[in-house]
C-alpha cells in the first residue's frame, strides 16, 4: 500500500538509460482514516460457521479467529508499530523499475559487516525488528564488538512498503539481483547475505549469482535438497536409497511443504484468492494463520475439479 | 458420525418453505460491495493468475446497481419448497409434481460452485414437456434438494456428511415423498451422489443420469496420481481425458484448499461478498472465460447475470460458502478419487457436454458403468449444463430414462 504509506509512486518508464539512483528517506505514517477504515471492517466481521471438527484439520479454527479478531478490534494500536517502525532509519530507492524499500542500521562498532536479510511469506520486515539490537549492537546484547552488523532489511517486491510489480519476471532471481544493487548503492564491498522461507530462496540464490562483494550467505531454511531428491520429491523418481533416517524425514517434510495449501492457491490463483485477501481483515488474518500444520500431510484424493497433489 | 440411521429417529414432517431474507441482510449486502478494496490488477494479461480484475469490476457494479434479490426470491416462491429433517439436518427441497400420470420422479442434485439455481430452468420442461417440445409420457415429477450445507438446507454440526451419507438422506427423502419407482441425476458434485446412491441401490431407485461421468480407470488414474505421462495405448479421446484429468487433479487451488483448508478460506468467503464472488467464478478454466464474457455484456447460453448473482447471493445471505466447502473436506479424508471409475450396476445414462472440463471418452464410460443404458455427446453446452442449456439439458433426460418407465 505504497499511496497509504505517504510517498509518491513515479509512474514507471521501463528505460534502464533513466535509473534513478536516489536513495530517499521513508517514514511510514497510514492516515487516520485508513485505521477508521479498518476498524469498521474488523467490527463489521461477518463469521463462519465453526468447523465441524474438534481439531485444526479443517483449518485455523473459529475460537482462534475470534479470539485474534476481539484483541485487534479492541486491544491493538497499530500506531505503536509505526513508531517502533520510524524509529529505525528506512529508505527507498528504486532498482530495475520498482520502488524497494529497506531499513538501514548502521553499527557504531568499526569493522561491521554489512548484512542483508530477506523477510519471507506471511511476513515482513516486522519478523526482523527483534534482532536489529543485537545485531548491530551486539556488546550490549552478549555479544563483542567484533560481532557487530550494519544491517540491510529489504521488504521484497509486493510486499510491504516496496512496489508491487504490474508485470511478471519477479521471482527469487530477479529480487537476488537487486538485492546485490542495494548493497552495490549503500556503498559496500564485502557484506553476507541471511534468509528462511522465501527469504531463503533469494539469499540462496545471491550465493549462485555470487556478485562481487558477497562473502557467504546464512539460512535458517534449506530449500535446495540433493538432485536425486529433489526428481523424487517433484519428478515422480523412486526414493533415492540409503537415505539416514533424519534425511528421511525431511524428505517427508518436503513433500509436505510442496503439498501446503497456500502454496497451491497462491502458486496457481493469486489473483482469485487476492479479492477475499484484500477485502476483509479477518479473512487476511486467518490466512495468514494457517502457514504451516501437520494437517496437508494427509493423504487427500481428488474432488471436482481440483484435489491435491496425491501423497 | 451418524452410521446408517438415517431417518429412523428424525422427525417425519414436510414443511412449506418460503425464502425470505431479512430487509437487514439485504442492507448489509448493499453496503458490503460498493465498500470492496480491490487488489492491484493481475500482472498478466490472461486469466492464468485467476480471476481477472475487470471482470471482478464488472460484477461488482452490476450487482450493486443493477441486482435485485427481492427478484430472485420472488421466483424462488413461486416454486414449490419444503424442508424436512433428515438423520438429523434440516433438508430443503424444490418439489414440483408434474400434471401427467405417471410423470417418472426424478431427484436432481446440483453441485458447487453452484446450488438449486442451477436446476430451476429445467423445472418446466422436465414437469411440463408438452409445452417443451417432448410428449406427455416424458414427464418427470422433480425433487431438487439444496446439498447439506449448501442453500436453504442446514449446515452440518459434524463432519461425516459426504456423498454417500448424502445419498442415504435422498433415499429417505424420495420414500418420504411418497415415490417408489424414480430416478437421479446429477454432475459435479451431483454426480458423486447420483453414484453413491447407486451403489446403495435403494429399493425404488431405477437408475441414474449423471452429465459428468467418473470414468478414469484405475491403472490409469495412477499414472495421473504419479504425474506419470499418460500410458502409451490411450486412444485420442482417452488422451485429452487424461491430460484434462491430471490438469484438473494438480492445477485448481480451490478445490486443493476446500479439500484440506475449508474453515482458513471460509474466514474470508464469510466476509467478503466480492471475494466470494471472486471464488465462485474461478471453477473451471471454461466456465470462468465464458463468465468474464457474460460480465461484459456478451451471453452465456441461458445463464444471466442475474441468475449468477443470485447463486452468488444466495451462498452470501445462507453464509454457506464454508459449509458448502467442507464437501472437498469429506470426499478428501475417504482417500476417493473423485475420476475414479464409478463402477456401477445399476442402469446408468450419460451425457457429454463438450464444454465440459472433461471430456469423458466412450471407451472408459462403457467400463466404469457397467450397465450403460445411454450415452450421448451434447451439441452444445459446459460444465453448468442444465442451467446453460436447459432446453438440451432436458431433452438429454427424456432420452435418458426413456426405457426405463
Amino acid at each position: 500500500m505504497p499511496e497509504t504509506a505517504g510517498f509518491i509512486v513515479e509512474p514507471k518508464k521501463g528505460s534502464t538509460t533513466m535509473t534513478d539512483l536516489t536513495i530517499r528517506p521513508f517514514e511510514i505514517h497510514v492516515p487516520d482514516e485508513h485505521l477508521a477504515e479498518l476498524q469498521r471492517r474488523i467490527a463489521a466481521t461477518r463469521q463462519p460457521s465453526k468447523e465441524t471438527v474438534a481439531d485444526r484439520s479443517q483449518g485455523v479454527q473459529l475460537t482462534t479467529i475470534q479470539a485474534l479478531v476481539t484483541h485487534w478490534g479492541t486491544g491493538y494500536d497499530w500506531r505503536t508499530c509505526e513508531a517502533k517502525l520510524n524509529a529505525l532509519p528506512q529508505f527507498t530507492t528504486e532498482i530495475d523499475g520498482l520502488g524497494i524499500h529497506f531499513i538501514h542500521v548502521k553499527s557504531q562498532h568499526g569493522n561491521a559487516l554489512p548484512l542483508i536479510i530477506t523477510h519471507g511469506w506471511p511476513g515482513s520486515v516486522l519478523e526482523m525488528l527483534e534482532v536489529v539490537g543485537p545485531l548491530t549492537d551486539p556488546a550490549a546484547h552478549g555479544g563483542r564488538a567484533d560481532d557487530a552488523f550494519d544491517l540491510v532489511l529489504p521488504s521484497l517486491p509486493g510486499y510491504g512498503f516496496s512496489d508491487q510489480p504490474t508485470e511478471v519476471g519477479w521471482d527469487p532471481v530477479r529480487t537476488a539481483r537487486a538485492w546485490a544493487e542495494v548493497m552495490h548503492r549503500l556503498g559496500y564491498t564485502r557484506y553476507v547475505a541471511q534468509g528462511g522461507d522465501v527469504g531463503a530462496a533469494v539469499t540462496d540464490t545471491m550465493a549462485i549469482q555470487a556478485p562481487d562483494g558477497l562473502a557467504g550467505i546464512h539460512l535458517n531454511f534449506l530449500r535446495r535438497p540433493p538432485p536425486d531428491v529433489t526428481a523424487a520429491l517433484f519428478g515422480g523418481a523412486p526414493v533415492p536409497e540409503g537415505l539416514t533416517e533424519e534425511e528421511r524425514a525431511a524428505f517427508a517434510a518436503f513433500g509436505a511443504q510442496f503439498r501446503k495449501v497456500y502454496i497451491t492457491e497462491q502458486g496457481q490463483s493469486p489473483q482469485t484468492i487476492g479479492y477475499s485477501l484484500t477485502d476483509s481483515p479477518a479473512g487476511l488474518a486467518a490466512w495468514m494463520l494457517d502457514h504451516d500444520t501437520a494437517a496437508t500431510t494427509r493423504s487427500h484424493a481428488p474432488s471436482p475439479a481440483g484435489s491435491p497433489p496425491a501423497a | 458420525m451418524s452410521t446408517g440411521t438415517a431417518g429412523m429417529s428424525a422427525d417425519p414432517a414436510v414443511r412449506p418453505f418460503h425464502v425470505d431474507i431479512a430487509e437487514e441482510a439485504v442492507a448489509d449486502l448493499r453496503r458490503r460491495i460498493p465498500a470492496w478494496r480491490p487488489p492491484e490488477r493481475e500482472p498478466v494479461d490472461d486469466q492464468s493468475q485467476g480471476v481477472q480484475l475487470a471482470t471482478v469490476r464488472d460484477l461488482a457494479n452490476y450487482w450493486t446497481t443493477e441486482y435485485d434479490w427481492r427478484r430472485c426470491e420472488a421466483k424462488l416462491n413461486a416454486i414449490p419448497q419444503f424442508t424436512t429433517e433428515i438423520d438429523g439436518l434440516d433438508v430443503h427441497f424444490i418439489h414440483v409434481r408434474s400434471s401427467r400420470q405417471n410423470a417418472l420422479p426424478l431427484i436432481v442434485s446440483h453441485g458447487w460452485p453452484g446450488s438449486i439455481i442451477e436446476q430451476l430452468k429445467i423445472i418446466e420442461p422436465l414437469t411440463n414437456p408438452t409445452q417443451h417440445g417432448g410428449a406427455a409420457s416424458d414427464a418427470f415429477d422433480v425433487v431438487i434438494p439444496s446439498l447439506p450445507g449448501y442453500g436453504f438446507s442446514g449446515k452440518p454440526a459434524a463432519a461425516g456428511w459426504g456423498p454417500d451419507r448424502i445419498a442415504r438422506a435422498w433415499a429417505v427423502l424420495m420414500q418420504r415423498l411418497g415415490y417408489t419407482r424414480y430416478v437421479a441425476q446429477g454432475g459435479d458434485w451431483g454426480t458423486a451422489i447420483s453414484a453413491a446412491l447407486a451403489r446403495q441401490a435403494p429399493a425404488g431407485l431405477l437408475g441414474i443420469h449423471v452429465n459428468f461421468a467418473q470414468m478414469v480407470p484405475p491403472g490409469v488414474l495412477g499414472h495421473i496420481r504419479n504425474g506419470d505421462p499418460a500410458p502409451a495405448d490411450l486412444s485420442a479421446a482417452e488422451k485429452r481425458a487424461y491430460d484434462q484429468v491430471a490438469f484438473a487433479t494438480y492445477h485448481r487451488g480451490y478445490g486443493v484448499i476446500q479439500g484440506t483448508r475449508p474453515q482458513t478460506i471460509g474466514y474470508s468467503l464469510a466476509d467478503t461478498p466480492v471475494g466470494l464472488a471472486a471464488w465462485l467464478l474461478d471453477h473451471d478454466t471454461g466456465s470462468y472465460e465464458h463468465l468474464a464474457q457474460l460480465f461484459a455484456g456478451h451471453s452465456f447460453g441461458a445463464i444471466t447475470r442475474d441468475d449468477w448473482l443470485d447463486n452468488t447471493s444466495l451462498y452470501w445471505f445462507t453464509n454457506t460458502p464454508t459449509s458448502a466447502a467442507r464437501l472437498y473436506w469429506e470426499q478428501a479424508i475417504t482417500g476417493r478419487n473423485f475420476y475414479a471409475a464409478a463402477d456401477l450396476l445399476l442402469p446408468a445414462a450419460v451425457t457429454v457436454f463438450p464444454e465440459e472440463y472433461v471430456h469423458a471418452p466412450h471407451s472408459w464410460t462403457e467400463k466404469a458403468y457397467h450397465n450403460l443404458i445411454y450415452f450421448h455427446e451434447a451439441e452444445k453446452g459446459g460444465h453448468f449444463a442444465a442451467w446453460e442449456q436447459p432446453q438440451l439439458f432436458s431433452e438429454e433426460l427424456r432420452a435418458a430414462f426413456r426405457t426405463l418407465r
